[in-house]
């Protein structure tokens, strides 16, 4: 199993999102290295590093930004630990606004 | 509380907007860290920029202060506000401004147009 589905089957299950985009970016960090890290090679943008989850659930609601995340990094601890080096998360209730960021 | 802790709590709680970074204000060397960093500068705020990769010791350790894994952490009054993703939803959501003058801390970016 690939990480990034292992990712999609942890946060269905934990939150039967009503939409769930989990999108592998780790292409658009080849290259770069950072110096003391604990990632002692530079990526060369073909492992999976960087995610970033875009996540629509009911369980989110009345959750602060920052319960949101801290719920997700918990589920997601192994990967993290495992090699995943970023995790961007946009997670929202259903009805909150996108933001997006400019690319 | 171990001596690293202790250093970390010294430093939240004695300087108003502290961001815990890989690199300088000045040298950003992680994408997510310059980015909370021109969100700082575009809001006009003073704040203390820590750079985690100068020790191990401070890298692991600022992770076990905030029981949060990854790097920028930003610390507004002693207190988590959260990392790169929370403090640009907060600016996108024109909430950062508030946020810091509820804190007693000036800010000299426009007021964001409402919604």
């Amino acid at each position: 199993m690939t990480v990034k589905s292992a990712i999609e089957t942890k946060l269905r299950e934990r939150f039967s999102p009503e939409s769930l985009n989990v999108i592998d970016e780790s292409h658009l960090h080849a290259g770069h290295h950072h110096a003391g890290s604990d990632h002692h090679e530079a990526f060369d943008g073909t492992g999976e590093t960087h995610f970033r989850v875009q996540i629509v659930s009911a369980a989110f609601e009345g959750e602060s930004r920052l319960n949101r995340q801290r719920a997700i990094n918990r589920l997601l601890a192994d990967e993290l630990n495992a090699g995943v080096h970023a995790l961007a998360i946009e997670a929202r209730a259903p009805g909150e606004p996108v933001r997006r960021q400019a690319r | 509380m171990s001596s690293m802790n202790e250093w970390i709590d010294n430093e939240v709680k004695s300087n108003d907007i502290v961001v815990f970074m890989k690199g300088t204000p000045s040298f950003p060397q992680c994408g997510f860290s310059g980015q909370v960093v021109q969100i700082m500068d575009y809001m006009g705020v003073e704040y203390k920029g820590v750079n985690v990769l100068t020790s191990d010791d401070l890298r692991q350790g600022i992770k076990a202060y905030s029981d949060w894994p990854t790097i920028p952490q930003l610390y507004v009054k002693g207190e988590f506000v959260g990392g790169c993703d929370i403090v640009r939803e907060m600016f996108q959501a024109g909430e950062l401004k508030q946020f810091f003058e509820d804190n007693g801390i000036a800010t000299t970016a426009p007021q964001p147009a409402a919604g």
